[in-house]
């Protein structure tokens, strides 16, 4: 250890490697090159990984979505081609039935899925807008945020069955001056008098309502547009822990047998599933990740092979040196200390350099991205673990590395050394 | 200072060995400035390895200071060259990124002498050798007899008990080389040992005893009147 933090120590690296800066220069750059694209690479992925998540945060990622379509087998006496349908017992079932299960919120829409959006109006303005029957519980699942001064629907709108509703940014808009605040003011649709409760601002993410759509309590929704039991489809959202692709059939399974379908019948339920989608996304970025890693890897290995090869070609060119210092008393242990360190040492600098280097560009990255470019890519960075990580493997390499030609500069014989001209 | 009994030492050159060293019997004492002559392949670089613990006799007896030196480890006999012998070669073989009082120095480093000791023992002894302002230059800046100059200086810097050149003067136009002997002489006067192998008469005769070796053995081994060599020197 003295040997390490001695100053003299140092001095004769420092000595021996100034010596040869060209050498030394390029000795360096394949190591460095190596923790940069690793770094970079890493910061990159990261970048991309953060991304996706901001343009899907709010939503559940472990959610699904379940609706109904036409039955494809005949089965339990009823002909091929039946059009099922949901209906809020199924809700009730499935919650009780599956303890994965943890937000089941259904839904129903007029406007989306075939069938117009109906008229909504205030005063002389008028739009069409598509109108959801939700459950409160639906916020749980894909995440509103509301502007200031109002709410979202809560449980006392269901049970009361309150006229009321939730409008989107650009209903507002359309059916309110600038400087109108449209919380406790009144919208028609379809005759009834509907109060506004909130508005939701307009999500950077992936979801159904977009920013032109009413909300409405499900119960209020079914007094409105006479669906009574029926649901259009429903929003699940699993535990962390449960998996999703198991849920979703599961869930179908159980359908399936409510609704007197053939168990083999794939059409009479549709399903997307948000998870498995998430799944192949951040697999992918999992993928880059790993990609990166192998790359940057490979690369510093190269590099510190390198080192360890044009050390090798010092050594043989300072074979003479190296006699003269064991004739003068150096000892193989302190020769071979001083080589180590010296490989040690250039794989460090340059590690840290190409660390450097690549938080620079990645910084330089960062800011090149900063404008909403509709390119999912925020806040590139590299875990310290991985950096630490990157920085002790070097340390390990370079050490292995150094063993070859510290190993060759001792096992030279002081006699040999000097005897060559 | 130095014992040496019937020293053997061959060569192996393929499926032939050549015997270079065929017994050696030598006994030199502490102040003794000795010139050890031969023709190239009498066997003088060998003995002179041998006595600097570079190489190893096949059998024989060597002792050094009282010690014996054999079976030495890589670890060790760099321990014992680094305390007892200093060395002087013919092409210098001082390292040429590093200024004169540096190289001076590397032994000292090499004993773990502390820093500041080290570097007023180097400068001691490259003003002894008449050097001091040349302390921090390279080698590449000296001219040779000053390069040879600051190699006695390093050889000395250790204190050791005996001074082994090989061919000093070797590579020197002999203006130079009577000056460096009479540094050499000087320091003999000091009362060092002082082993010098070299194949030129007028550098022997500045020695106090010459030991002839020829085909591995010693043939002549006479006490001469010294010739100081700084009657040759303006």
């Amino acid at each position: 250890m003295r040997f390490i933090f001695d100053r003299d120590t140092w001095q004769e690296i420092f000595g021996s490697i100034r010596k040869n800066k060209v050498r030394t220069i390029i000795t360096i750059i394949g190591v460095l090159w190596g923790i940069f694209v690793y770094i970079a690479l890493s910061g990159a992925t990261k970048g991309l990984d953060n991304g996706f998540e901001k343009e899907f945060q709010g939503v559940a990622n472990n959610s699904m979505f379940v609706w109904t379509q036409r039955t494809s087998i005949p089965y339990g006496g009823f002909k091929i081609g039946r059009a099922v349908q949901l209906k809020l017992g199924d809700i009730e079932d499935l919650q009780n039935k599956l303890p994965g299960i943890q937000f089941i919120a259904p839904r129903n829409v007029q406007g989306i899925f075939g069938g117009a959006p109906p008229q909504v109006s205030r005063g002389m303005k008028t739009g069409n807008y598509s109108v959801f029957g939700d459950y409160p519980i639906v916020d749980e699942i894909s995440k509103k945020k509301i502007y200031e001064g109002g709410r979202f629907l809560n449980e006392m709108d269901m049970e009361k069955e309150r006229r009321v509703c939730v409008i989107g940014e650009r209903v507002r808009n359309d059916l309110f001056s600038k400087d109108e605040d449209p919380v406790g003011s009144y919208v028609k649709l379809n005759n009834v008098y509907l109060q506004v409760i909130g508005v939701y601002k307009k999500s950077e993410n992936i979801d159904f309502e977009g920013d032109n759509s009413l909300m409405l309590p499900f119960t209020t929704y079914r007094k409105i547009f006479n669906t009574g039991e029926n649901v259009g489809w429903m929003a699940i959202a699993a535990y962390n822990d449960v998996d999703v692709v198991r849920l979703e059939s599961d869930v179908k399974k159980l359908l399936k047998k409510r609704h007197k379908v053939h168990p083999d019948d794939e059409r009479a339920f549709g399903s997307f599933n948000l998870g498995e989608a998430f799944a192949k996304l951040f697999g992918f970025a999992k993928g880059l990740n790993f990609l990166s890693l192998f790359v940057g890897l490979a690369t510093i290995i190269a590099g510190v092979v390198a080192i360890g090869n044009i050390l090798l070609i010092s050594v043989k060119e300072r074979t003479r040196e190296l006699g003269v210092r064991r004739a003068l008393g150096a000892t193989p242990a302190e020769v071979r200390g001083q080589i180590l360190l010296e490989s040690v040492f250039l794989t460090m600098v340059a590690g840290i350099l190409g660390i450097i280097m690549g938080a620079v560009v990645l910084a330089i990255l960062n800011v090149l991205t900063q404008g909403d470019g509709g390119f999912p890519y925020t806040n590139p960075t590299v875990a310290i673990s991985y950096i630490l990580g990157a920085l002790f493997i070097m340390i390990v390499l370079g050490t292995l590395i150094g063993l070859i030609p510290a190993q060759r500069a001792v096992s030279i014989k002081p006699i040999d050394a000097l005897r060559e001209e | 200072m130095i014992e040496i009994k019937d020293l053997h030492k061959s060569y192996r050159m393929g499926s032939n060995s050549l015997h270079v060293l065929k017994g050696l019997n030598l006994s030199i004492k502490e102040g003794e400035l000795v010139a050890i002559m031969g023709s190239s392949g009498s066997g003088k670089s060998t003995f002179l390895n041998i006595l600097g613990m570079l190489d190893e006799a096949d059998t024989g007896e060597y002792l050094l200071d009282g010690v014996p030196i054999k079976n030495l480890n890589e670890t060790k006999a760099a321990k014992y060259r680094n305390k007892f012998l200093g060395f002087i070669f013919q092409s210098f073989n001082l390292i040429n990124y590093k200024t004169a009082i540096e190289n001076v120095a590397l032994p000292l480093y090499y004993q773990k002498v502390n820093r500041k000791d080290r570097q007023e023992k180097a400068l001691k002894y490259l003003e002894k050798v008449g050097l001091k302002q040349w302390a921090d230059h390279l080698p590449s800046e000296l001219s040779g007899g000053q390069k040879q100059r600051v190699a006695i200086a390093r050889a000395l810097a250790a204190e050791p008990k005996v001074l082994l050149a090989d061919e000093l003067t070797g590579a020197l136009d002999s203006k130079t080389s009577y000056e460096i002997m009479e540094l050499v002489q000087e320091i003999n006067d000091e009362g060092k040992t002082i082993l010098v192998v070299t194949h030129e008469p007028d550098i022997a005769q500045m020695c106090k005893r010459i030991v002839h070796l020829k085909d591995g053995v010693i043939v002549e081994d006479t006490f001469v009147e010294q010739v100081r060599a700084s009657q040759y020197v303006q």
